[in-house]
């Protein structure tokens, strides 16, 4: 589905595509480009975007944005997914960069800002606690003052690509006294502070992507500290708004529908009774695409008319995740026997693998997704949010 | 139509349990899994010393006679257990080959050594392009004189690496889909010309592709009639699905009820998660899903021991019910034990895979839907 576009709109999309196609580096392109890259290589996008002033296209201008309209935002947000690009990292872009220059002070903008955008500094999200779940705002991390440091303490979990980071964006505790959200603080912490160590947790694909990070008496310069203190839900929960409208991932449901249908068309013949069944799967998906795809563009057209498009984030989360889902699931049945095998991480050449180059990642990426339905507040949660603040439940 | 089991075979149920509570944790199996070998030679002769792998044989050749319902418990407290060692593959699939097809002679030769836990075998059945059709075959058995020469290339044969012999289907007559013309034939793994490229499974075990360029195989280690192996297969298949369908009932009989454990003890919002009713009701879907998989597994395995004559649509619309609430239940545990549920160090993910490759196992939900769609 296309937006109808300006002429001058057209000019940029042929711009971005030509831009893409000439620059994309051609080392990203791995079979499984989230878990088979080097720090190096994961940046090499990164960096050459940053060149060219397109790495942080929702920043306005004055913080270093390339000053786009909300149309332009959404054709370069196709473009780049229809092209399979590798997103940069979203922690440091998407989250924590706003955060700063919305709430932080003009010392802090100063001094994270240029390197969220050069790639220079690899930032982490911790957020999530072993205990808490979908239920961020029990944060039991501690930070208690000492002098002109905070000194924390605490355990952050499901973190990922800790084991890259150089800065850890914190929701901590700093009022044991108050209730839930109200005590909450958010700090920007220096992964090589002494007492703050990085245990990696291996997920059931087999590969490294998230870790355990241990705060023992870590002392962070109050100097970090976002905004005011104990008014950290407020940062937090304008940052997770921005992770959940990212979640559409119409680009890539296409991309890999897609590669779905090629893939039937080769492993399952026409006198297959199971080809009508995966037809009509297959039809189905593209269908849940399509109407998510019309509804993303009719909220892009309702912001661009200054329209607040409210919980519409959690509608996104929901179908997005539910439909990439269902496609991984598809291309790991259309495998077939082959879908026995799986990838020993990490990734490497030497290794054997059965059968055709396109079923190589399906038992992996079948089981990474699984994450998409848990993490970003569970999709029962977005369901629960929509209850409430839509239907007034 | 719930089965009454007989004192042996409650003793036999409670024998196993015991064995691999007690021997076969999931640390161990951990270590197991991540061994270089991938299997455990001292838990299959405890396997063994048990009579596990006597039991649902012929007591004419070392077995002890219990037959499919015997197979239904083993499999199933394995499943609980997640137990790797090539049961499946020895005793269920070589076991029943040899037993119902094969010679006098192979059986007095084969099946006493798989019953005393001497010899493991897979079989190799599979193809490139063959997906789950068993009768599609561009392998060949080419006769020369009192041998035979297999030549061609099997895929995925799960056990391949551990075994010492295999069971390898070729073509002895006509072309890649035709019904008739496919033999079977007992293979010794070490054979010259038989080329294995081993890997790892998504389930932790080991399987291999397998190239044969004129491996020679004595005409007397043909297996049932020469190009009737397509009505030996399937039987074979049945049987199989009874087996891994009970395995899948094994595994999620643990998912749920390690998950109803968790949402009764996890707090979250300050209130135990079993609290609310979106997940009340969804672990009660996956009650209903295992509920009707035991009674379709139970059912399925009554009618193989009772020799009945459509167990085979039986067994296709069993394997297809079966693994669609398998995958249910194992996709909701890992949803419902969060990010606990996608760590490695947790069973959870491990069950979920071991259930994703039991649904590829001898043809997917799908497969087995239209399959028995198409029966009479």
């Amino acid at each position: 589905m296309e937006l109808k576009l300006s002429k001058q709109d057209e000019g940029f999309r042929d711009e971005v595509r030509a831009f893409i196609a000439d620059y994309y580096p051609p080392e990203m392109r791995v079979p499984n480009p989230e878990t088979d890259l080097t720090k190096e290589q994961s940046l090499l996008w990164h960096r050459i975007l940053y060149k060219k002033g397109w790495i942080a296209p929702l920043w306005p201008k004055e913080y270093g944005g390339p000053g786009w309209s909300i149309t332009q935002r959404f054709i370069w947000e196709q473009e780049t997914s229809r092209a399979g690009t590798l997103p940069p990292l979203a922690f440091g872009v998407t989250m924590v960069g706003p955060v700063i220059y919305t709430y932080g002070n003009d010392r802090q903008k100063k001094r994270f800002l240029p390197g969220i955008l050069s790639g220079d500094d690899w930032w982490c999200q911790g957020y999530s606690e072993p205990g808490s779940g979908s239920d961020l705002a029990s944060v039991r991390t501690k930070a208690v003052r000492d002098g002109d440091h905070y000194v924390v303490n605490g355990h952050k979990t499901w973190t990922t690509l800790a084991q890259h980071a150089d800065w850890i964006f914190c929701l901590v505790r700093t009022d044991p006294a108050a209730k839930a959200q109200a005590g909450i603080s958010f700090l920007l912490i220096d992964m090589k502070t002494p007492g703050l160590t990085v245990r990696p947790i291996i997920t059931i694909d087999g590969s490294h992507e998230i870790n355990d990070v241990f705060l023992e008496d870590v002392r962070v310069p109050a100097e970090n500290l976002i905004g005011e203190e104990n008014k950290g839900w407020t940062y937090a929960k304008f940052l997770l708004g921005n992770e959940r409208t990212s979640m559409a991932g119409i680009g890539r449901s296409t991309r890999y529908l897609n590669r779905l249908k090629k893939i039937v068309s080769a492993e399952i013949g026409e006198d297959d009774a199971a080809l009508d069944e995966f037809v009509k799967d297959i039809a189905r998906v593209e269908l849940d695409v399509l109407a998510l795809e019309a509804t993303e563009l009719r909220v892009i057209a309702q912001m661009s008319r200054g329209i607040n498009p409210g919980p519409a984030a959690s509608l996104f989360k929901i179908r997005g995740t539910e439909i990439f889902q269902r496609i991984t699931d598809l291309t790991h049945r259309a495998i077939g026997t082959y879908g026995l095998a799986i990838r020993e991480h990490p990734a490497s050449d030497n290794m054997f693998m059965p059968g055709p180059e396109y079923g190589h990642t399906a038992s992996e990426k079948y089981l990474n997704a699984r994450k998409l339905s848990i993490y970003g507040g569970s999709n029962e949660i977005q369901r629960n949010i929509i209850a409430k603040a839509v239907l007034g439940l | 139509m719930d089965i009454e089991f007989s004192d042996e075979q409650v003793q036999l149920r409670n024998s196993i349990q015991r064995l691999l509570q007690d021997k076969y944790g999931f640390d161990e199996r951990t270590r197991i899994v991540r061994s270089d070998q991938g299997w455990s030679r001292k838990h299959w002769d405890s396997f063994a010393e048990l009579g596990l792998l006597a039991a649902p044989l012929s007591e004419d050749f070392g077995g002890l006679g219990e037959g499919p319902l015997a197979t239904m418990i083993i499999m199933q407290e394995f499943g609980r257990n997640l137990v790797v060692e090539p049961f499946f593959e020895t005793v269920v699939l070589a076991g029943g080959l040899l037993e119902h097809a094969g010679s006098n002679a192979q059986r007095q030769a084969f099946l006493p050594e798989i019953a005393a836990g001497n010899a493991t075998w897979a079989l190799a059945w599979a193809e490139a392009g063959s997906r789950y059709d068993l009768n599609s075959i561009a392998t060949t058995a080419r006769r020369s004189g009192d041998e035979y020469l297999l030549s061609g290339a099997k895929a995925a044969v799960i056990g391949a690496p551990w075994a010492n012999n295999l069971i390898v289907s070729a073509r002895t007559a006509g072309d890649r889909r035709d019904s008739g013309g496919v033999s079977l034939f007992i293979v010794d793994r070490q054979s010259a010309g038989l080329h294995l490229q081993s890997f790892k499974t998504i389930d932790g075990r080991r399987a291999a592709e397998i190239v044969l360029r004129d491996v020679r195989v004595p005409s007397d280690q043909l297996l049932g009639p020469e190009g009737e192996g397509l009505d030996i297969l399937e039987a074979c298949r049945d049987r199989a699905i009874a087996a891994l369908c009970a395995e899948a009932v094994g595994a999620m009989t643990e998912l749920n009820s390690a998950t109803l454990k968790y949402s009764k003890t996890r707090k979250q919002f300050g209130v135990q998660l079993g609290t609310f009713q979106v997940l009340q009701h969804r672990m009660v879907d996956m009650f209903i899903a295992l509920e009707e998989s035991i009674s379709l597994a139970q059912h399925l395995n009554l009618s193989l021991a009772a020799g009945e004559p459509h167990s085979s649509k039986l067994a296709s619309g069993t394997k297809s019910k079966v693994g669609e609430a398998a995958r249910f239940i194992a996709e909701q545990s890992v949803q419902l034990h969060g990010g606990m549920g996608m760590s490695d160090e947790l069973n959870v993910g491990h069950y979920f895979k071991r259930i994703a490759a039991i649904n590829i196992q001898f043809g997917d939900p799908t497969h087995h839907l239209m399959r028995y769609a198409r029966m009479n």
